[in-house]
Protein backbone atom coordinates (compact mmCIF):
# COMPACT_ATOMS: atom_id res chain seq x y z
CA UNK A 1 0.00 0.00 0.00
CA UNK A 2 2.48 2.59 -1.12
CA UNK A 3 -0.07 4.79 -2.78
CA UNK A 4 -2.55 5.98 -0.10
CA UNK A 5 -5.37 4.16 -1.85
CA UNK A 6 -9.01 4.16 -0.89
CA UNK A 7 -11.53 1.44 -1.62
CA UNK A 8 -14.24 2.05 -4.20
CA UNK A 9 -16.73 0.03 -2.12
CA UNK A 10 -19.72 1.91 -0.68
CA UNK A 11 -20.45 2.04 3.05
CA UNK A 12 -23.16 -0.59 2.68
CA UNK A 13 -20.84 -2.85 0.69
CA UNK A 14 -18.20 -2.55 3.41
CA UNK A 15 -20.81 -3.71 5.97
CA UNK A 16 -21.60 -6.76 3.79
CA UNK A 17 -17.89 -7.46 3.51
CA UNK A 18 -17.57 -7.34 7.32
CA UNK A 19 -20.62 -9.58 7.86
CA UNK A 20 -19.24 -12.16 5.43
CA UNK A 21 -15.78 -12.13 7.05
CA UNK A 22 -17.28 -12.46 10.55
CA UNK A 23 -19.48 -15.41 9.53
CA UNK A 24 -16.70 -17.16 7.65
CA UNK A 25 -14.13 -16.73 10.43
CA UNK A 26 -16.55 -17.95 13.11
CA UNK A 27 -17.50 -20.96 10.98
CA UNK A 28 -13.86 -21.87 10.35
CA UNK A 29 -13.04 -21.63 14.08
CA UNK A 30 -16.11 -23.68 15.05
CA UNK A 31 -15.76 -26.40 12.42
CA UNK A 32 -12.84 -28.27 13.97
CA UNK A 33 -14.21 -28.49 17.53
CA UNK A 34 -17.84 -29.14 16.49
CA UNK A 35 -17.88 -31.28 13.38
CA UNK A 36 -14.73 -33.25 13.89
CA UNK A 37 -14.81 -33.76 17.66
CA UNK A 38 -11.60 -35.76 17.84
CA UNK A 39 -11.85 -37.37 14.41
CA UNK A 40 -8.89 -36.59 12.20
CA UNK A 41 -8.94 -35.24 8.67
CA UNK A 42 -6.92 -36.93 5.92
CA UNK A 43 -3.19 -36.34 6.35
CA UNK A 44 -2.75 -34.70 2.95
CA UNK A 45 -5.41 -32.12 3.82
CA UNK A 46 -3.72 -31.25 7.12
CA UNK A 47 -0.38 -31.01 5.31
CA UNK A 48 -1.79 -28.40 2.93
CA UNK A 49 -3.47 -26.45 5.74
CA UNK A 50 -0.27 -26.56 7.75
CA UNK A 51 1.70 -24.58 5.15
CA UNK A 52 -1.16 -22.34 3.95
CA UNK A 53 -0.20 -19.54 6.37
CA UNK A 54 3.39 -19.46 5.07
CA UNK A 55 2.22 -19.00 1.47
CA UNK A 56 -0.26 -16.23 2.29
CA UNK A 57 1.86 -14.37 4.85
CA UNK A 58 4.71 -14.26 2.37
CA UNK A 59 2.39 -12.93 -0.36
CA UNK A 60 0.92 -10.34 2.01
CA UNK A 61 4.32 -9.10 3.23
CA UNK A 62 5.80 -8.88 -0.28
CA UNK A 63 2.82 -7.26 -2.00
CA UNK A 64 2.33 -4.75 0.83
CA UNK A 65 5.96 -3.62 0.61
CA UNK A 66 6.72 -3.99 -3.12
CA UNK A 67 3.46 -3.36 -4.98
CA UNK A 68 2.18 0.14 -5.68
CA UNK A 69 -1.17 -0.54 -7.28
CA UNK A 70 -0.28 -2.78 -10.23
CA UNK A 71 3.31 -1.57 -10.37
CA UNK A 72 6.25 -3.13 -8.52
CA UNK A 73 8.28 -0.46 -6.75
CA UNK A 74 10.81 -0.12 -3.95
CA UNK A 75 9.63 2.54 -1.51
CA UNK A 76 10.61 3.90 1.90
CA UNK A 77 8.47 1.19 3.54
CA UNK A 78 10.32 -1.51 1.57
CA UNK A 79 13.58 -0.36 3.16
CA UNK A 80 12.08 0.04 6.64
CA UNK A 81 10.47 -3.42 6.66
CA UNK A 82 13.60 -5.05 5.17
CA UNK A 83 15.75 -3.59 7.98
CA UNK A 84 13.19 -4.77 10.53
CA UNK A 85 13.30 -8.23 8.96
CA UNK A 86 17.07 -8.28 9.38
CA UNK A 87 16.67 -7.46 13.09
CA UNK A 88 14.02 -10.17 13.52
CA UNK A 89 16.20 -12.67 11.74
CA UNK A 90 19.03 -11.79 14.14
CA UNK A 91 16.68 -12.61 17.01
CA UNK A 92 15.83 -9.07 18.14
CA UNK A 93 12.44 -8.31 19.68
CA UNK A 94 9.35 -7.60 17.62
CA UNK A 95 8.82 -4.29 19.42
CA UNK A 96 12.30 -3.07 18.40
CA UNK A 97 11.77 -4.26 14.82
CA UNK A 98 8.42 -2.44 14.58
CA UNK A 99 9.97 0.76 15.96
CA UNK A 100 12.83 0.60 13.41
CA UNK A 101 10.41 -0.10 10.53
CA UNK A 102 8.24 2.91 11.42
CA UNK A 103 11.14 5.32 12.08
CA UNK A 104 13.14 4.36 8.97
CA UNK A 105 10.05 4.52 6.74
CA UNK A 106 8.94 7.88 8.12
CA UNK A 107 12.53 9.22 8.06
CA UNK A 108 13.14 8.27 4.43
CA UNK A 109 9.81 9.79 3.41
CA UNK A 110 10.71 13.02 5.20
CA UNK A 111 14.05 13.13 3.40
CA UNK A 112 12.76 12.23 -0.05
CA UNK A 113 9.26 13.73 0.14
CA UNK B 1 -7.66 -33.03 29.95
CA UNK B 2 -5.61 -31.32 32.61
CA UNK B 3 -5.62 -31.59 36.36
CA UNK B 4 -4.45 -28.01 36.74
CA UNK B 5 -6.52 -25.45 38.58
CA UNK B 6 -8.53 -23.45 35.95
CA UNK B 7 -8.02 -20.16 37.78
CA UNK B 8 -4.24 -20.61 37.93
CA UNK B 9 -4.18 -21.56 34.24
CA UNK B 10 -6.19 -18.49 33.22
CA UNK B 11 -3.85 -16.19 35.15
CA UNK B 12 -0.75 -17.88 33.77
CA UNK B 13 -2.12 -17.63 30.22
CA UNK B 14 -2.89 -13.93 30.66
CA UNK B 15 0.61 -13.29 32.00
CA UNK B 16 2.51 -15.05 29.21
CA UNK B 17 0.34 -13.36 26.58
CA UNK B 18 1.08 -9.80 27.78
CA UNK B 19 3.96 -9.08 25.32
CA UNK B 20 1.78 -10.26 22.43
CA UNK B 21 -1.08 -8.13 23.71
CA UNK B 22 1.22 -5.07 23.76
CA UNK B 23 2.32 -5.56 20.15
CA UNK B 24 -1.29 -6.36 19.23
CA UNK B 25 -2.30 -2.93 20.50
CA UNK B 26 0.13 -1.21 18.07
CA UNK B 27 -0.90 -3.48 15.23
CA UNK B 28 -4.63 -2.96 15.71
CA UNK B 29 -4.02 0.78 16.14
CA UNK B 30 -2.43 0.78 12.70
CA UNK B 31 -5.36 -1.31 11.44
CA UNK B 32 -7.80 1.33 12.71
CA UNK B 33 -5.85 4.15 11.05
CA UNK B 34 -5.42 2.31 7.74
CA UNK B 35 -9.07 1.17 7.72
CA UNK B 36 -10.25 4.78 8.09
CA UNK B 37 -7.95 5.83 5.28
CA UNK B 38 -9.28 2.96 3.15
CA UNK B 39 -12.83 4.26 3.54
CA UNK B 40 -14.15 2.31 6.56
CA UNK B 41 -16.09 4.32 9.14
CA UNK B 42 -14.86 4.12 12.76
CA UNK B 43 -17.74 1.78 13.75
CA UNK B 44 -16.94 -0.46 10.76
CA UNK B 45 -13.26 -0.70 11.75
CA UNK B 46 -14.12 -1.40 15.41
CA UNK B 47 -16.80 -4.02 14.59
CA UNK B 48 -14.32 -5.75 12.27
CA UNK B 49 -11.71 -6.07 15.01
CA UNK B 50 -14.26 -7.03 17.68
CA UNK B 51 -15.93 -9.77 15.62
CA UNK B 52 -13.31 -10.99 13.12
CA UNK B 53 -10.41 -10.69 15.60
CA UNK B 54 -7.82 -12.09 13.20
CA UNK B 55 -5.05 -9.68 12.25
CA UNK B 56 -3.70 -11.35 9.13
CA UNK B 57 -7.19 -11.76 7.65
CA UNK B 58 -8.13 -8.15 8.47
CA UNK B 59 -5.01 -6.73 6.82
CA UNK B 60 -5.39 -9.03 3.81
CA UNK B 61 -8.94 -7.67 3.35
CA UNK B 62 -7.73 -4.06 3.63
CA UNK B 63 -4.88 -4.60 1.23
CA UNK B 64 -7.20 -6.17 -1.37
CA UNK B 65 -10.01 -3.60 -1.21
CA UNK B 66 -7.58 -0.65 -1.27
CA UNK B 67 -5.91 -2.18 -4.35
CA UNK B 68 -9.33 -2.09 -6.02
CA UNK B 69 -10.39 -5.68 -5.37
CA UNK B 70 -14.02 -6.68 -4.83
CA UNK B 71 -15.91 -8.21 -1.90
CA UNK B 72 -15.54 -11.76 -3.27
CA UNK B 73 -11.76 -11.59 -3.51
CA UNK B 74 -11.46 -9.96 -0.07
CA UNK B 75 -13.70 -12.49 1.70
CA UNK B 76 -11.96 -15.41 -0.04
CA UNK B 77 -8.57 -14.11 1.07
CA UNK B 78 -9.77 -13.78 4.67
CA UNK B 79 -11.09 -17.35 4.56
CA UNK B 80 -7.84 -18.74 3.17
CA UNK B 81 -5.78 -16.72 5.64
CA UNK B 82 -7.92 -18.15 8.46
CA UNK B 83 -7.78 -21.70 7.10
CA UNK B 84 -5.01 -22.43 9.59
CA UNK B 85 -7.62 -22.08 12.39
CA UNK B 86 -9.31 -25.15 10.92
CA UNK B 87 -6.14 -27.17 11.46
CA UNK B 88 -5.72 -25.69 14.95
CA UNK B 89 -9.36 -26.46 15.81
CA UNK B 90 -8.98 -30.06 14.71
CA UNK B 91 -5.97 -30.48 16.99
CA UNK B 92 -7.77 -28.73 19.84
CA UNK B 93 -11.07 -30.64 19.53
CA UNK B 94 -10.32 -33.52 21.94
CA UNK B 95 -9.42 -31.02 24.69
CA UNK B 96 -12.76 -29.17 24.57
CA UNK B 97 -15.66 -30.60 26.62
CA UNK B 98 -19.38 -29.93 26.22
CA UNK B 99 -22.03 -30.07 23.50
CA UNK B 100 -21.67 -28.72 19.94
CA UNK B 101 -22.60 -25.14 20.88
CA UNK B 102 -20.24 -25.02 23.87
CA UNK B 103 -17.44 -26.40 21.71
CA UNK B 104 -18.16 -23.93 18.92
CA UNK B 105 -17.98 -21.04 21.40
CA UNK B 106 -14.77 -22.29 22.98
CA UNK B 107 -13.26 -22.68 19.51
CA UNK B 108 -13.66 -18.91 18.94
CA UNK B 109 -10.91 -18.31 21.53
CA UNK B 110 -8.27 -19.71 19.16
CA UNK B 111 -5.68 -17.20 17.99
CA UNK B 112 -2.19 -18.18 16.85
CA UNK B 113 -0.35 -17.26 20.04
CA UNK B 114 -2.93 -18.67 22.48
CA UNK B 115 -3.16 -21.93 20.59
CA UNK B 116 0.62 -22.31 20.57
CA UNK B 117 1.00 -21.33 24.25
CA UNK B 118 -1.67 -23.77 25.45
CA UNK B 119 -0.25 -26.70 23.49
CA UNK B 120 0.98 -29.18 26.11
CA UNK B 121 2.97 -31.11 23.49
CA UNK B 122 1.30 -34.41 24.47
CA UNK B 123 -1.66 -34.11 22.11
CA UNK B 124 -3.73 -32.11 24.60
CA UNK B 125 -4.31 -28.41 25.22
CA UNK B 126 -4.83 -26.49 28.47
CA UNK B 127 -8.06 -24.77 27.43
CA UNK B 128 -8.14 -22.47 30.47
CA UNK B 129 -4.64 -21.26 29.68
CA UNK B 130 -5.82 -20.59 26.11
CA UNK B 131 -8.81 -18.56 27.33
CA UNK B 132 -6.53 -16.63 29.69
CA UNK B 133 -4.03 -15.91 26.91
CA UNK B 134 -6.70 -14.75 24.47
CA UNK B 135 -8.42 -12.35 26.91
CA UNK B 136 -5.73 -9.61 27.13
CA UNK B 137 -5.02 -9.91 23.42
CA UNK B 138 -8.70 -9.40 22.64
CA UNK B 139 -8.87 -6.35 24.92
CA UNK B 140 -5.83 -4.65 23.36
CA UNK B 141 -6.93 -5.65 19.83
CA UNK B 142 -10.28 -3.92 20.23
CA UNK B 143 -8.98 -0.93 22.23
CA UNK B 144 -6.12 -0.36 19.74
CA UNK B 145 -8.62 -0.30 16.89
CA UNK B 146 -10.84 2.16 18.78
CA UNK B 147 -7.89 4.53 19.34
CA UNK B 148 -6.58 4.12 15.78
CA UNK B 149 -9.92 4.52 14.03
CA UNK B 150 -10.84 7.62 16.05
CA UNK B 151 -7.37 9.17 15.69
CA UNK B 152 -7.16 8.07 12.05
CA UNK B 153 -9.63 10.71 10.97
CA UNK B 154 -7.48 13.53 12.38
CA UNK B 155 -3.97 12.24 11.62
CA UNK B 156 -4.12 13.27 7.99
CA UNK B 157 -1.43 11.66 5.87
CA UNK B 158 -0.55 8.54 7.85
CA UNK B 159 2.10 7.48 5.36
CA UNK B 160 4.20 10.38 6.57
CA UNK B 161 4.22 8.69 10.00
CA UNK B 162 5.34 5.34 8.60
CA UNK B 163 2.45 3.49 10.28
CA UNK B 164 1.91 1.40 7.14
CA UNK B 165 5.22 -0.35 7.94
CA UNK B 166 3.86 -1.94 11.15
CA UNK B 167 1.77 -4.75 9.71
CA UNK B 168 4.27 -6.10 7.14
CA UNK B 169 6.85 -6.22 9.97
CA UNK B 170 4.45 -8.08 12.24
CA UNK B 171 3.56 -10.65 9.60
CA UNK B 172 7.20 -10.98 8.62
CA UNK B 173 7.88 -12.05 12.22
CA UNK B 174 5.13 -14.69 11.99
CA UNK B 175 6.53 -15.79 8.63
CA UNK B 176 10.06 -16.16 10.05
CA UNK B 177 8.64 -18.37 12.81
CA UNK B 178 6.83 -20.49 10.18
CA UNK B 179 10.00 -20.67 8.09
CA UNK B 180 11.84 -22.68 10.74
CA UNK B 181 10.15 -25.62 9.00
CA UNK B 182 12.03 -26.31 5.70
CA UNK B 183 8.87 -27.14 3.77
CA UNK B 184 7.24 -23.88 4.88
CA UNK B 185 10.32 -22.03 3.62
CA UNK B 186 9.83 -23.45 0.13
CA UNK B 187 6.10 -22.71 0.26
CA UNK B 188 6.76 -19.12 1.42
CA UNK B 189 9.21 -18.50 -1.45
CA UNK B 190 6.80 -19.98 -3.99
CA UNK B 191 3.78 -18.11 -2.61
CA UNK B 192 5.65 -14.79 -2.53
CA UNK B 193 6.96 -15.37 -6.05
CA UNK B 194 3.49 -16.17 -7.42
CA UNK B 195 2.00 -13.03 -5.83
CA UNK B 196 4.73 -10.67 -7.08
CA UNK B 197 4.71 -12.18 -10.58
CA UNK B 198 0.93 -11.61 -10.84
CA UNK B 199 0.82 -8.04 -9.48
CA UNK B 200 1.36 -6.31 -12.87
CA UNK B 201 -1.14 -8.49 -14.76
CA UNK B 202 -3.84 -9.92 -12.50
CA UNK B 203 -6.94 -8.09 -11.24
CA UNK B 204 -6.50 -6.65 -7.72
CA UNK B 205 -6.78 -9.23 -4.95
CA UNK B 206 -5.91 -12.16 -7.17
CA UNK B 207 -2.13 -12.18 -6.46
CA UNK B 208 -2.65 -12.94 -2.74
CA UNK B 209 -5.38 -15.51 -3.48
CA UNK B 210 -3.24 -17.24 -6.09
CA UNK B 211 -0.35 -17.52 -3.63
CA UNK B 212 -2.45 -20.07 -1.73
CA UNK B 213 -1.74 -22.54 -4.55
CA UNK B 214 1.81 -22.75 -3.21
CA UNK B 215 0.40 -24.62 -0.20
CA UNK B 216 -0.12 -27.61 -2.52
CA UNK B 217 3.64 -28.13 -2.12
CA UNK B 218 2.52 -29.49 1.28
CA UNK B 219 1.27 -32.55 -0.61
CA UNK B 220 4.82 -33.66 -1.36
CA UNK B 221 5.96 -36.21 1.13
Amino acid sequence: MNGALTTSLSGAEIWWLIVACVALTAAIKALGPVALGGRTLPGWFMDVLGVMAAALLSALVLTSTLADGQRLAVGANTVGVALAGLLLWRGRSLLLAVAVAVLVTAGLRALTG
Amino acid sequence: MTSQDPRASVLRGARVALPFAAVGFLLSLSFGVLARQAGFSAPQAIVTSALVFAGSAQFAVLSIVTAGGGIGAAVSASGLMNARFLAMGVALAPSLPGGPLARAVQGQAVVDTSWALSNQRDGTFDRWLMFGATAPQYLTWVSGTIVGSLAGGVLGDIERLGLDAIYPTFFLSLLLAEARNPRSRVVALAGGGIALALVPFAPPGIPILAASAAALIGLRR
